[in-house]
């Protein structure tokens, strides 16, 4: 093994981290910094796959301890029941402590006003940042990659965020070699994306790789949908079908877990990780360019959101 | 196999290039990137109708595909790179992370954080105006940073007719100066992006030239180095200690391995205390391993029980960098603030942040004469210069030129949190040079 290693790494020396590993070990790197940086961190978990990713992640990056970070879902009142049942059986099997955010707790207090669209998904921001302020958490992991959208891939591994949650593009610290500077002011906190380099194919490759456990609607199956703006939206009491949107039964399944009043379905046949890896894989679209509705609403949509604290 | 199986396979089989664009203005770069991207078929459908919608209501007719990378309203409305941007595309050979970064004179710091991570830098030169001080300044940087890979892509040969002599004069230029400032290993290749020559496919308008394309190069390239020449070095980021009933007493010193390899049985010394020990056992994210090497992310187990902390460094014993607090360095400036004689900062190094104070700045460089101005007093943003930094504690701390890891550190300001200035210990082509006062063009004129 020495003198392999005497020659040039090509593409195929037993030294060279496939691309996986390579991703892996830097994500578990920068968790490792949080825990060794900050006070109060905090991983936003929705249940999703991104987020799922991150917490399995974390717990590797620990082991044989647990996890030092708790949880947080900002819950919009309008997810996904199978993806609320798999949020709490992690929860218990790791025996890790969750925080939520409700969004309908806001609505009914009239903190919070409902938008003529039924469109839950940007009312997230302010139960998002007084949770933060009220928990005091300085380091709060998000699941976002720069791959998902063109606002994000300027986003910084450590990106510091003001008293206020705000984000300034224009005033972001430089991120040089694997150096991160998580200093801030008290009532200021660092959003930490472990996944940054991480694209929606390494995602899923990783998952498969490593047999993590999926809420079920990541896979097709049959579901009564309706079409509103050119998604199937899944029917029910959170606001559809209205009008002349009728409901059909579809095969489906979801790229993306987010809000139901704003996460299309995408018609599938894919029931295996390796039947949907193929599928992305072959997919002519984005993940949020096929499956979410609040990117589609200007040109800087998600940069405008992220501004005010949304993650 | 079926095909998608197979499919499946190669993609798995794949590893990672990290790589950095540089260019002036005008050079073609966005054209470039967007060619890498659209030719590898990373930009998808929605992407580009939305690019196409968002010319259109700008009144431009053809798609403008500087939008695709331009994610910033600001960016957008100026019709310029601000920031670096950072894009994945991959190839059924390699996966890649891009570093776009602007090629504003100004924005050396976005270069120098492009280079930072990169494996390689591609440096565009419009073929038609050849090396230009802009092309100094880009090979300079990444020079300094230690890209392993220098790409030099002479663009817009179907502007000179693709001839011969007009690339090859531009790569015989680029290449003595490049080599000269240490670039270890330069790849000159005629291209137009525009046009799609040697970018992904082959050109058939240069015959006359039997190397790779861009693409080609980038896949095959080398990713990782030498690591029996490398000192091998784990900074310790966090201690593992579960404390629970089946393991009272795990203790586990966890970090990215920065350089070279660790093998179990090893002895190894912890710095800046100098206590030694072996290594007992070496855990690879929930796998016991023998050997491990960079960048893989590692518990190490030690034989005995000795204090080690986050910050301390666990290196062979007998390949120990020397200790000192007192560091002499070549720095990028990145921050609008100031760096001044007498300022006092933090430094981090590796896992490792100390108090620290600027002692003297020796000398500012002009990157685009490499000439040096002594005793500037302060750097500005964009500014690179020599330091001379008085620490603290002592640091661990290894030539830049040995390892990028932990021969970089950054310069914070205590009182805010920026990040001043970006760090690389020991001697560079910055350092060799004799001092000469040459006329400031900001005022020296006493």
């Amino acid at each position: 093994m020495t003198s392999a290693a005497t020659v040039t790494e090509g593409v195929d020396s037993p030294y060279a981290l496939s691309h996986l590993d390579a991703l892996e070990s830097e994500a578990v790197h920068i968790f490792r910094e949080v825990a060794g940086e900050f006070e109060r961190p905090v991983i936003l978990f929705s249940g999703g796959k991104d987020s799922i990713v991150m917490l399995h992640l974390a717990l590797k990056a620990f082991a044989p301890a647990a996890v030092p970070f708790s949880l947080l879902h900002v819950d919009t009142g309008h997810n996904f029941p199978e993806v609320l049942a798999y949020r709490d059986r992690v929860v218990a099997e790791h025996g890790l402590r969750l925080h939520v955010a409700s969004v309908q707790e806001y609505i009914d207090a009239g903190k919070l006003r409902e938008r003529p669209d039924g469109v839950r998904n940007p009312l997230q921001t302010l139960p998002l940042t007084e949770a933060i302020q009220q928990h005091r958490f300085d380091a709060v992991f998000g699941g976002g990659r720069r791959d998902e959208e063109k606002a994000r891939a300027k986003e910084r591994v450590f990106s510091l965020r003001d008293e206020f949650s705000q984000w300034d593009p224009r005033r972001q610290r430089p991120e040089l070699w694997q150096l991160y500077n998580g200093r801030h002011a008290p009532g200021e906190h660092v959003r930490v994306f472990p996944l940054s380099n991480w694209t929606e194919l390494d995602v899923w490759q990783y998952i498969a790789r490593e047999d993590i456990d999926l809420p079920g609607i990541y896979f097709a199956h049959e579901r009564e949908v309706f079409k509103r703006s050119g998604m199937w939206l899944t029917a029910g009491e959170w606001g559809g079908p209205k009008g002349s949107e009728s409901v059909e039964t579809r095969l489906v399944r979801y790229r993306t877990v987010g809000d139901m009043s704003c996460t299309g379905a995408v018609d599938s046949d894919a029931t295996t990780l390796d039947a949907v890896i193929t599928e992305i894989a072959a997919s002519r679209l984005t993940e949020r360019g096929a499956t979410r509705a609040d990117d589609k609403m200007s040109e800087a949509a998600m940069e405008d959101r992220k501004r005010e604290g949304y993650f | 196999m079926s095909t998608s199986t197979k499919q499946l396979a190669d993609l798995s089989a794949t590893t990672l290039l990290r790589f950095a664009t540089a260019g002036s203005v005008d050079d073609g770069k966005s054209t470039l990137v967007g060619r890498l991207l659209h030719d590898s078929k990373s930009v998808l459908t929605d992407q580009l109708e939305a690019v196409e919608a968002a010319s259109l209501k700008r009144g431009q007719e053809a798609p403008d595909l500087a939008l695709l990378t331009d994610g910033l309203r600001a960016e957008r409305e100026q019709g310029i790179t601000i920031d670096v941007a950072y894009r994945y595309f991959a190839t059924a050979r390699r996966r890649f992370i891009l570093a776009d970064t602007p090629g504003h004179v100004q924005y050396t710091r976005n270069m120098v954080t492009g280079a930072s991570t990169a494996d390689l830098a591609v440096v565009l030169v419009d073929a038609r105006n050849g090396v230009i001080e802009q092309t100094r300044r880009h090979a300079a940087v990444a020079a300094l940073l230690r890209v392993p890979h220098v790409v030099l892509a002479v663009n817009k040969m179907d502007l000179v007719a693709y001839e011969e002599k007009v690339f090859a004069a531009i790569a015989e230029e680029f290449t003595a100066y490049a080599s000269e400032l240490g670039v270890p290993e330069i790849t000159a290749i005629p291209i137009s992006a525009l046009a799609g020559d040697n970018v992904v496919e082959p050109s058939a308008n240069m015959d006359w030239y039997g190397g790779p394309t861009v693409l080609e190069h980038l896949e095959t390239v080398p990713v990782s180095h030498d690591l029996t020449s490398c000192h091998a070095r784990l900074p310790v980021q966090y201690v593992i200690r579960p404390q629970t009933a089946e393991l009272p007493d795990y203790r586990g010193y966890a970090g990215q391995i920065a350089a070279g390899t660790f093998r179990v049985g090893e002895p190894v010394t912890v710095l800046p205390s100098g206590r030694t020990s072996t290594i007992a056992g070496i855990d690879l994210l929930g796998e016991s391993v023998d050997v491990a090497w960079t960048p893989q992310s590692v518990t190490l187990l030690l034989n005995d029980d000795i204090d080690i902390s986050r910050g301390d460094l666990i290196v062979p014993s007998g390949d120990a960098p020397p200790t000192t607090q007192d560091v002499e360095a070549t720095v990028c400036h990145v921050a609008d603030q100031p760096l001044t004689v007498g300022q006092r900062v933090l430094l981090k190094h590796t896992t490792r942040t100390v108090k620290a104070i600027v002692k003297e700045i020796p000398s500012r460089l002009t990157l685009d004469d490499l000439s040096q101005h002594p005793e500037p007093g302060q750097l500005v943003a964009n500014d690179i210069g020599q330091v001379l930094v008085r620490t603290a504690e002592p640091l661990a701390l290894d030539s830049y030129a040995h390892s990028r890891r932990t021969g970089s550190f950054l310069l914070i300001d205590p009182a805010d949190g920026t990040t001043l200035a970006a760090g690389m210990a020991g001697e560079s082509f910055a350092t060799h040079k004799t001092l000469t006062a040459v006329a400031d063009e900001e005022g020296w004129d006493f």
